[in-house]
């Protein structure tokens, strides 16, 4: 196992040791300075987060265009906004929790509701941050930001998606969020992989239940359809990287084909399992669990091992996957 | 009220509005349009004080008939917002339809004056003064706060207080990295001040030494429940924009020659940017309202719509004697 972030400690660790594991925020830095110099327009905005963003490089590269407002994230949310009026393409980089929670009126009314172009990067989301604390976590930014109209909000699984979500971003005029995550997770894309905003991303394909995984629970969500493989269960398995939009066909397809659903996310589970859940309610009723945090804040624990705590583990999603076969 | 048709796009609305219409003010107000080229500095003022006596006119009758708005805080203001638009700013309709990357950038924080920018906006022909008819009916266009997706000359959505610095910063900036002279104007209420974000983007603005950003504060000492000192006090406030590495000009906010000379110095100090302290009355100049706590969102009766006019009207008429050649 290549530990490049927190969260690798040997008890909780659940996947493979021969797997070797990125630091996604690796490819946001890679990515951002290349579309850096081809569009003279990107510009990045920090919270004093150079260094947690890995944009020491990107600062180096291009001095003038890090705008670091230090630990100001209602300024930094605004300048954003302001910079994007002025025809820049702003990626403003801050850890999540402190992005969405302290800055989310700014990000309502400045970005969002003013339509304005800017790419909000919550570095380090989800409980990446694990024994931090649930001060540090950022388990409801899905549920704070899909209720605004107008956003799109994605939560890249591996090094490649994070690296086309970045390129994409710079591509869309819209408002935008992005996970980094500083957890170790291993490539799950296939090299000739293409993200596709908005659409679900069918990893393994299977009739008798659906799990629908985003960002770092991706992985797990293989893993557990391994598992469930083993026992004759054939678990079609989801990467859904776009939580809004959400890919309602994709969910409706797996309500209407298979006995269940299970959602799998390092976040509340208002986030990805309420949208789910609602399309399914709406469209095609049929079971769901939702996996994540509920109405909790998270005990002291590594991000691995919180996840694996909270019913994340590879045999805690089949466990919970087996419910729902009746 | 009565039941229309839908209005005409005008220039400076998004979409066409299909709404009922308010009852129309006595006399329909004017585009009276930029000061023209070559005006002395006596025909400026005389220009900028008609339009400013117009804009209550017309405002004061919108709050009569729509039954809410905030019109204390937007006869504060009114003399700021006719100056920078009709005078000062690099700004025509024209430039806001085509998206100039190079005009001037203004930002009204106190959103609650939308009425008055509204109405400033009618006088200096962006919108068509008719849907001011519309303000805050049934899907119209004017909000009670100025939205920049209904409103092309509105660059950024503001209501909630403390918004707008943190955004002209970003416009400020956006400004530099581009090499150019284009200024950028912020509106703020005093009472504004009190929140913190406000506060982080002073300490930006003069981190930066933004010296083409000014930001006016309507220092009418009321809020929207109190006096500012007797809630939350700002003073000594101009000592504290100094410290933050602003240059402070005080002058009378409802004197458009006192207006005009504070922003033909700008920057009042190379490498700063400006605060313009403007000691403004709210209600000015109807006698009734002034410095009264009770008008910041009163809505004065007919009686009292009918009283305004007639001041105002002798307003207009001193205007005109002054202008007589003697």
């Amino acid at each position: 196992m290549t530990a490049t972030g927190i969260g690798t400690d040997a008890a909780a660790a659940s996947v493979p040791e021969e797997r070797t594991l990125f630091d996604c925020r690796d490819s946001w830095a890679a990515t951002i300075a290349e579309v850096a110099r081809a569009d003279e327009r990107v510009v990045v905005v920090v919270n004093d987060s150079v260094g947690s963003s890995k944009l020491g490089p990107f600062q180096k590269e291009f001095p003038q265009r890090t705008i670091n407002v230090g630990i100001a994230e209602q300024d930094m949310v605004g300048i954003g906004a302001g910079l994007a009026n002025g025809g820049k393409v702003p990626f403003v980089s801050a850890a999540g929790c402190f992005l969405t929670a302290r800055a989310m009126e700014q990000i309502k009314a400045d970005v969002v509701y003013s339509q304005y172009n800017v790419k909000l990067i919550g570095q380090s989301p989800g409980v990446a941050y694990g024994d931090l604390g649930p001060t540090h976590h950022s388990i409801e930014d899905f549920a704070w930001l899909r209720t605004l109209p107008g956003i799109t909000i994605v939560a890249p699984s591996d090094p490649e998606e994070t690296a086309q979500v970045v390129r994409w971003a710079a591509e869309h005029d819209g408002p935008v969020y992005v996970r980094v995550s500083r957890m170790g997770v291993p490539a799950v894309h296939a090299p000739d992989y293409a993200f596709v905003p908005g659409r679900a991303v069918t990893l393994r394909d299977g009739d008798d239940v659906t799990l629908i995984a985003t960002g770092t629970t991706v992985v797990r969500a293989l893993d557990a359809a391994d598992a469930l493989a083993a026992d004759g269960v054939a678990a079609r398995v989801l990467a859904m990287p776009t939580i809004k939009p959400l890919d309602d066909d994709a969910v409706i397809a797996a309500a209407r084909e298979t006995r269940g659903i299970v959602t799998i996310e390092e976040a509340m589970v208002t986030g990805l399992g309420g949208a789910v859940a609602q399309v399914v309610v709406e469209n095609h009723p049929a079971p769901v669990r939702s996996l994540g945090f509920r109405d909790e804040f998270a005990v002291t624990g590594s991000a691995e091992w919180l996840l694996d705590h909270h019913g994340m583990s590879p045999s805690g999603i089949a466990a919970t996957a087996r419910t729902l076969l009746g | 009220m009565a039941a229309l048709a839908p209005l005409e796009k005008h220039a400076g609305l998004v979409h066409a509005v299909t709404t009922t219409l308010l009852a129309p003010p006595d006399r329909e107000i004017e585009v009276l349009g930029r000061v023209p080229a070559g005006a002395s500095r006596a025909q400026a003022v005389a220009h900028l004080r008609r339009a400013a006596t117009e804009v209550r006119r017309r405002a004061v009758q919108t709050v009569g008939t729509a039954g809410a708005g905030h019109i204390g805080g937007e006869f504060s203001i009114t003399d700021a917002l006719v100056t920078l638009y009709l005078s000062v700013m690099n700004i025509s309709p024209a430039q806001v339809e085509r998206g100039d990357p190079e005009r001037d950038r203004i930002v009204l924080s106190k959103g609650h004056a939308a009425n008055a920018l509204y109405t400033t906006l009618a006088v200096g022909g962006y919108i068509a003064p008719e849907a001011l008819r519309t303000f805050l009916q049934p899907t119209s266009m004017l909000n009670g706060h100025p939205a920049r997706t209904k409103i092309h000359a509105v660059e950024a959505s503001t209501g909630p207080l403390g918004h707008g610095l943190p955004i002209a910063v970003g416009m400020a900036l956006a400004a530099r990295l581009d090499g150019s002279e284009r200024r950028t104007f912020v509106l703020l209420g005093d009472g504004e001040l009190q929140e913190g974000s406000n506060w982080e983007a002073f300490m930006t603005a003069g981190h930066q030494k933004l010296d083409r950003l000014v930001a006016l504060v309507d220092r009418n000492r009321l809020q929207q429940g109190a006096r500012v000192a007797d809630t939350n006090d700002l003073e000594p406030l101009a000592d504290k924009l100094r410290a933050f590495g602003w240059e402070v000009v005080e002058v009378d906010g409802n004197d458009v020659g006192a207006l005009l000379d504070a922003y033909a110095g700008v920057p009042a100090a190379s490498g700063k940017p400006t605060f313009v302290l403007a000691h403004t009355d709210k209600g000015f100049p109807v006698s009734y309202m002034r410095d009264d706590v009770a008008w910041h969102h009163k809505v004065p009766s007919a009686e009292q719509v009918t009283q305004a006019l007639t001041e105002l009207d002798a307003v207009l008429a001193s205007i005109d004697t002054e202008e007589k050649p003697a």
